[in-house]
């Protein structure tokens, strides 16, 4: 694995499968009565949030502290923060305080690259979503729990369809998913409005579709986006209404999946807009699943990051030292 | 731990290792090895009515499977055997990238009041068994553990010492002990390279064989 | 004027034959055979195979006096561009308060003319404020001391067609020109790098192009139903290079510019998230990069205006979307075409004069710059070296920022002196500091 998990294109099929497999044995930590492992005593994890997220908040706080990592979180609420100098000031405080990791989620895509490459800090940075940019662990632990459904917990998704519904433009996990499905062998259909699809799509690694029905009934997983109702303002699309009734992920549409097919939802839910609550409640919906898996995949990815020997520069590639 | 001798190791220590390498137990004196420790562990076990088995992956879980075969002939009872990754609480973290996990498979039973016996290929430093210590403690409360393995080489760093020996093999640190399983590698065989002082894997002993 | 006479040994008048120049008096006093010249007491510059060109004069510059002296003042903005080979810059308008009075314009002016590095040429705006609502007072800037001909809004599109209009009939009074700045706002609200494959991939935001063809088109149409002169400012993409070619065709009155950096740098440079690539309009794309050089070399495109941008640290140090937009050009601007346009081919030094310096001024109506190197004509002119290499360094430019896209980067030619008027405001590479004639 490199120094920084920026994009999920950081990841190639083997450090992608290194993840996994290592979160899957990780996931087994639940299952015993100290439910902590001393591997990142030591360490510090600083959180750094610049835009609201409790749930992925939490999750990295859980996954840092499971490994005996010190964690420190930092929250700044974007908009009465000044530009530029927060960002710079911040990092360069944190560096000051030895942050060995910093998990950051930021406004503006390109904020970790920044982090990384800008020489601020000299530790691994996380990206915990950036702008409209990415999203890798939330590609990483949706991966995992297909994969669980799936693929009987282990390989890769190989031929498995998987169909990503929504507000794909706006998406930061759209844009990880892709990228890492693609990686780990699947199939992917991205459908939505033309309004809500970008420019140069069709260069992405996917197929594409303006019509949800006709991309139900050989699907392995269907994951739904969140839309906000707010878009329609900007023109995107002419009500919440028509949007749902076009878009949405209803009972009747959900009855058209396989029956192993898996409902998913990066969360927060917009019930009755892009997913309704019945189908979010249902048996086949994975929804609450993806948030536990969610620790086991973020202690995974900081354990590669920092559990071993300080990665080297950045851009290094290292295998793990693999031994009998 | 022993040195990983797999057929997808590459390097020039191990292929220089192969020209001046000496057997030491073949399969038939391994297979006696196991079964006397099988019945040693039984004759101590007073019965062998909560023993639980646990192989240090990768070549431990093999043999702890073996001898909880034997254990099931002797007795008439199946011992449940799992296998301890202990990679997470390892005391040399550092010194290399983060290394990929094992997989550790507790049984159902579990290990509370259990009398656990650890079953790993070589024991050189002990600090392997250090770390399965530790993190047996964070899974549950044994009544006693013990530890079997198939070579003790010596040279051990820690106040750590096994319950059950397949052989003793005294060794220096140049020489490397190489463990060959059937399901693993193809053979049964215990091999014994180098001797020399201009050993290229001057390294490698201390980040591998070191924590057996 | 100046004190001193000048004999420029064997220069290469516009590349071509090498020759000996005399300035003295602030003119170009002789012209003779290499090594023929002489006169008492003149200083001797060696220009063996260096080139001489009119001194350069840059249509797009951003001063930022008053009001962001912080980024660049009047006089360090002028020593860089002299340390370019600039004899004269336009400065534009959207300064603070905006150069939208007479007053504003005449101290932007004077403030150039002490500092005495290049001519400042103000630009006045086009609607109060840069409002985009009511034409500011264009007939009082133009009678000032300043004499402005050359109106913009520059850094937001005079986006209402009825303004536009307006403002274009309005100039014909006093052989004005507006120079327009083409971006359709409403499809480019919070835009952030070129539209494409790429700002899919980034995330960023786009600034598609038909936001600047179809300003463009607008405009060019209006400028031929009104019969006014119209400058349209750093064309960006091959489409708007299109227009252009066309309405030229038809015999409308348009010129049009194009910066450096459209000339050499391209939307590949964004996936670093470095905000020191952010820019108005944007880098685009190879093939937008080929149409810009080609129009350059036809004509099409008439002049390069560096489009002069100094941003302080905090406001390039920093995440993209909260960076500002705009590179530093002047310095490097001669060494940038010379690797687009002259390495390649597309334009000799004769060209170069003529896209950098001729033209320049006769957009800008300025006079006195822009001229045949004959003699009697100003000695406006500036010396470079085509063999020797120079590496930019973002800490050793004159500007007071450092916003280059260049920094590292390596470019054919070396400005090796300039001078104002006969006198000179760069020897051997480096800016002489001005004495106040």
């Amino acid at each position: 694995m490199k120094r920084h998990l920026l994009s999920a294109a950081d990841l190639d099929r083997d450090d992608a499968l290194l993840v996994l497999d290592t979160a899957a044995e990780l996931a087994s930590l639940t299952d015993r009565a100290v439910k902590k492992l001393p591997t990142l005593r030591g360490r510090t994890v600083v959180n750094l949030f610049f835009e609201d997220s409790t749930r992925t908040r939490i999750s990295f706080e859980a996954a840092a502290k499971r490994l005996s990592a010190d964690v420190i979180n930092f929250s700044a609420k974007g908009s009465s923060v000044s530009k530029g100098e927060s960002l710079k000031d911040t990092a360069l405080t944190l560096e000051a305080m030895g942050a060995d990791a910093v998990v950051i989620r930021h406004g503006s895509s390109g904020a970790p690259h920044r982090l990384a490459h800008s020489g601020w800090i000299g530790g691994s940075v996380v990206n915990a979503g950036d702008g409209t940019h990415e999203h890798p662990t939330q590609a990483l632990l949706d991966a995992f729990t297909m994969r669980r459904h799936l693929a009987g917990g282990s390989g890769d998704l190989e031929g498995r369809r998987v169909t990503i519904v929504g507000d794909v433009l706006h998406s930061r996990v759209a844009r990880s998913n892709v990228l890492l499905l693609a990686t780990l062998g699947a199939e992917v259909t991205l459908v939505a409005p033309p309004t809500l699809l970008p420019v140069g799509v069709e260069t992405w690694p996917c197929a594409t579709s303006y019509d949800l029905d006709s991309n139900l009934s050989k699907a392995d997983a269907v994951m739904m986006l969140r839309v906000q109702r707010e878009r329609m303002n900007a023109a995107f699309f002419p009500s919440a209404r028509e949007y749902s009734r076009r878009y949405g992920l209803d009972a009747r549409r959900m009855a058209q999946l396989p029956d192993h097919a898996i409902v998913m939802h990066p969360g927060p839910m917009n019930r009755g807009m892009e997913i309704a609550a019945e189908v979010a409640d249902a048996p086949r919906s994975v929804i609450v699943e993806q948030v536990s898996n969610g620790v086991s995949v973020r202690m995974a990815v900081l354990y590669l990051l920092l559990g071993g020997a300080q990665l080297g520069a950045p851009g290094d590639s290292l295998d793990p030292a693999v031994e009998a | 731990m022993s040195v990983a001798q797999t057929p997808d190791d590459t390097g020039a220590a191990s292929s220089s290792a192969l020209h001046d390498t000496r057997t030491v137990l073949d399969g038939a004196e391994i297979a006696r090895a196991l079964t006397r420790v099988a019945h040693e562990i039984v004759e101590r076990a007073k019965g062998a009515d909560n023993l639980v088995l646990l192989g240090i992956p990768t070549r431990g879980v093999f043999l702890a499977r073996r001898v909880a075969e034997r254990i099931r002939d002797i007795e008439g009872r199946d011992i449940p055997v799992g296998s301890l990754d202990v990679t997470m609480y390892r005391d040399d973290l550092r010194r290399a990238p983060a290394r990929a996990l094992l997989p550790t498979d507790i049984p159902t039973s579990g290990i509370d009041d259990k009398v656990v016996v650890l079953v790993d290929d070589v024991l050189y430093s002990g600090r392997t068994i250090r770390a399965a210590l530790d993190a047996m403690n964070d899974i549950g409360r044994p009544r006693a553990v013990q530890l079997a393995v198939l070579v003790d080489r010596g040279h051990r760093e820690l106040p750590i010492r096994a319950d059950y020996v397949g052989k003793n093999i005294p060794t220096s640190h140049s020489e490397k002990v190489h463990v060959l399983v059937t399901e693993h590698d193809g053979q049964d065989a215990v091999l014994i390279s180098g001797g020399t002082t201009t050993e290229s894997s001057a390294t490698q002993d201390t980040t591998t064989e070191a924590h057996a | 004027m100046s004190e001193t006479t000048y004999i420029i040994r064997s220069a290469k008048i516009l590349g071509g034959e090498a020759a000996d120049l005399v300035l003295r008096d602030g003119i170009i006093a002789e012209i003779t055979a290499a090594g023929a010249a002489s006169y008492d007491g003149a200083v001797e510059v060696d220009a063996v195979g260096l080139v001489a060109l009119p001194g350069l004069v840059d249509l797009h510059t951003h001063l930022r006096e008053p009001g962001r002296e912080d980024a660049e003042t009047v006089e360090t903005g002028t020593r860089a561009a002299a340390a370019g080979g600039f004899t004269a810059v336009f400065a534009m308008a959207n300064t603070d308060p905006v150069a939208d009075t007479a007053g504003t314009v005449e101290q932007v002016w004077r403030l150039g003319h002490e500092a005495g590095y290049a001519d400042v040429q103000p630009v006045g705006a086009v609607t109060m404020g840069l409002d985009g609502q009511q034409l500011a007072e264009l007939g009082a800037m133009a009678t000032s001391a300043a004499q402005v001909r050359v109106f913009s809004d520059d850094g937001k599109c005079v986006h209402d067609a009825v303004i536009m209009r307006r403002a274009l009939e309005y100039v014909k009074a006093f052989d004005g020109v507006i120079a327009q700045h083409a971006q359709e706002p409403r499809l480019t609200e919070d835009a952030q790098m070129n539209e494409g494959a790429l700002s899919g991939i980034l995330g960023l935001r786009g600034w598609p192009a038909v936001a600047e063809e179809a300003i463009i088109a607008r405009d060019v149409l209006l400028a031929e139903h009104v019969g006014s002169r119209l400058h349209v400012c750093h064309v960006s993409t091959a489409g708007s290079v299109e227009i252009v070619r066309t309405a030229k065709a038809r015999g409308v009155d348009v010129t049009a510019e194009v910066t450096p950096h459209h000339l050499l740098l391209t939307e590949d440079l964004v996936s670093s998230y470095d905000p020191v690539f952010k820019v108005n309009p944007p880098l685009r794309s190879r093939a937008d990069v080929e149409a810009l050089r080609a129009g350059l070399a036809d004509g099409t495109i008439d002049i390069v205006a560096t489009d002069h941008a100094p941003h302080p640290v905090e406001d390039k140090d920093c995440e993209w979307s909260a960076a500002a937009m705009g590179m530093l050009g002047l310095e490097t601007a001669l060494g940038v075409v010379a690797e687009a346009m002259v390495a390649t081919g597309l334009l000799d030094w004769a060209g170069v004069a003529d896209r950098m310096s001729v033209r320049p001024a006769r957009i800008g109506r300025l006079e006195g710059h822009g001229r045949p190197i004959a003699v009697g004509e100003p000695a406006n002119l500036v010396l470079l070296d085509p063999a020797r290499q120079r590496t930019v360094s973002a800490s050793a430019l004159q500007s007071r920022s450092h916003n280059t896209p260049y920094a590292g980067r390596t470019l054919p030619v070396t400005v090796v002196a300039t001078f104002l008027r006969g006198r000179a405001t760069v020897l051997d590479g480096a800016v002489v500091s001005a004495v106040h004639a």
